[in-house]
């Protein structure tokens, strides 16, 4: 297993985290530090064990399907880098 | 300027309850120090004057007889609490300039006690990090000086703890996902605990890493920390994961009698390359136990080694889904785009641009980990080594153990700036012997032991059985009284 500056740019992409092109190759080797290091997982007899989904045994708690907070519009928007009207205002996503 | 801030919890409560001092005395006291304290880079969002109208709030309570314990104690808060009306950034730039519009579960039931928050506390980015090197505000730096080198408070609760070892505030809230309480506690001399996995609320916690975050107290003593993790627990609706179980009185456990209880010695905390001094230490804490009347017992945790490695797939992964959101339209920072740029140009510079190189790479990790063809190879094998590494210590529990007792740290504080050209996983390792209780979900305290030849403080850790915070508080009460450790850092700052 070893990434490439391929997968490096994959990874980043799927992370939505521009890292421009002569930056790939560093990254690429910290991946692999990084996974070279994890790789001693495979020691590890897990034949039979199951994945742990939660550390302490409980039952989520549940309560009646009610609203019980809302109308916080302005809260909301409150820290938005950019609001307009009562919206989220983004970049043109449709053409 | 007084010496008031210097004081515990404990003493301050009884002398605000006697009436000879009062909230606004101690609070300006420790806003004085805090102010001549800039050096530390432990306050990166001070709050004077909220502090002393809250102060002022919290004497009248006290004078109207309706005081609970923590009522007029001036607190730092980590940067990683949402603080209403109050920046609250996680020493990230993502999130600069956001002060949030609700107050974190945690910070709300410390003001409904009285408190004073003085302000909020540097810490490692998103709380990444085991160095305070990694914050959008630049270092935190640890009181204790030995040479001309500044040292690393640790991270990434390093402020909260520089904060206490300085005498900047009474205590001070950490949070701890891999370490990040205990690690700077034992680096800076104080007293640290995490409380078990759904304990305390995580909710208006920026969260890292959801399955392993909690929060907890940061003090000058056990005592300190049984009186404050009291207040900071407890069930909350608003996070599914915190435990709707009882909280007691913590304090009145601390009777400092462990007699008869089973001190666990795990073979596999015996590094190699592990330093002498750390050796030493924790073999006179065991001898101290012992003195104390405890019995101690050889213990195996046979996937201790594979801790680390675990805890590098799943954090990241979980980071990587809960950092998600950091995307420039909801709040914090949005880059600046060019013409033409869409959707995706703004996720990916804003995202370039707010976060910094060790969450970048902690995302990327975590994307990897979690993309399809890997997940099951690397994400599922190390939640099912988290499974193992949970049994081992509900095995030595099962056996009659009530605790067991670990060096915390494989070090004392390092330089700042030491560990620049190390690759990650070298820092990464200054978690070694705190990361297993978070996976385990355990609570875990650090308790300050005796000094290095240098001068600068090592810490012990006990890890105890889950909920059983207060019987740990109290073997971590009976091994300070034995370790009689009452060195402070001298004041250069």
């Amino acid at each position: 297993m070893s990434i490439d500056t391929a997968t490096a740019a994959k990874v980043a992409k799927l992370a939505r985290i521009k890292v421009e092109e002569d930056a790939l190759p560093a990254l690429a080797q910290e991946f692999n530090t990084i996974l070279g290091f994890i790789e001693q997982l495979n020691e590890v007899d897990v034949e039979g064990v199951e994945p742990m989904t939660s550390v302490t045994p409980q039952r989520l708690k549940r309560r009646v399907d009610e609203v019980t907070d809302g109308s916080q519009q302005d809260k909301v928007l409150k820290n938005a880098p950019d609001a307009r009207e009562g919206f989220f205002v983004v970049p043109k996503v449709v053409e | 300027m007084s010496d008031l801030h210097k004081l515990t919890i404990a003493d301050a409560r009884d002398k605000l309850r006697a009436k000879e001092i009062t909230s606004v005395e101690l609070t300006q006291s420790c806003l004085d120090a805090i102010d001549a304290a800039d050096a530390l880079g432990a306050y990166v969002h001070k709050t004077p004057d909220l502090a002393i109208a809250a102060a002022t709030a919290a004497d009248a309570r006290i004078a109207a007889g309706d005081a609970p314990d923590m009522c007029g104690i001036p607190l730092g808060i980590k940067d990683l609490f949402c603080t209403q009306g109050v920046d609250s950034q996680a020493a990230s730039g993502i999130l600069k300039g956001f002060k949030p519009e609700y107050e974190s579960t945690v910070s709300q039931k410390l003001k409904d006690a009285g408190t004073v928050m003085l302000g909020k506390l540097n810490m490692d980015e998103f709380a990444m990090g085991s160095s305070n090197e990694t914050s959008v505000y630049g270092d935190a730096v640890n009181p204790w000086k030995v040479d001309e080198r500044n040292l690393t408070p640790g991270g990434s609760s390093g402020g909260s703890a520089s904060a206490v070892a300085a005498d900047l505030c009474l205590a001070a809230t950490g949070t701890d996902t891999g370490g990040s309480i205990r690690q700077p506690a034992a680096f800076t001399g104080i007293v640290g605990i995490k409380p078990t996995y759904g304990r305390c609320s995580r909710w208006g916690i920026v969260a890292f890493a959801s399955s392993l975050d909690q929060a907890g107290p940061m003090t000058k003593s056990v005592l300190d920390a049984a009186i404050m993790l009291e207040t900071m627990c407890g069930h909350d609706p608003k996070d599914s994961t915190s435990a709707d179980i009882a909280v007691p009185n913590f304090e009145a456990m601390l009777t400092g009698d462990i007699r008869g209880k089973k001190i666990g010695i795990p073979k596999e905390y015996r590094m190699d390359g592990m330093p002498a001094e750390i050796e030493t230490l924790w073999q006179s804490g065991t001898e101290m136990l012992r003195d104390a009347g405890a019995e101690i017992v050889d213990i195996s945790l046979p996937h201790t080694k594979y801790a680390l490695p675990a805890y590098y797939v799943i954090a990241p992964a979980e980071a990587s889904s809960n950092l998600a959101r950091y995307d420039g339209v909801r709040f914090g920072l949005r880059a600046t785009l060019g013409a033409g740029d869409g959707i995706t140009e703004m996720y990916e510079k804003t995202r370039a641009e707010g976060f910094g190189p060790e969450v970048q790479r902690r995302v990327m990790i975590g994307t990897y980990v979690l993309s399809a063809g890997f997940y099951d190879a690397y994400y599922n094998r190390a939640r099912r080594v988290r499974t193992l590494i949970k049994k081992d210590f509900e095995d030595v529990f099962a056996a009659g153990v009530d605790a067991i007792l670990t060096p915390a740290t494989p070090s004392a504080a390092f330089g700042l700036g030491e560990m620049t050209d190390a690759d990650p996983v070298q820092m990464y390792l200054n978690d070694v012997f705190t990361v297993t209780v978070n996976l385990a979900g355990l609570p875990g305290i650090s308790v300050p032991a005796g000094l290095d030849a240098q001068g600068l403080p090592l810490g012990l850790q006990l890890i105890g059985r889950p909920w059983e915070e207060g019987d740990l508080l109290n073997t971590a009460y009976a091994l300070e009284q034995s370790a009689g450790f009452v060195a402070k850092p001298n004041k250069w700052w």
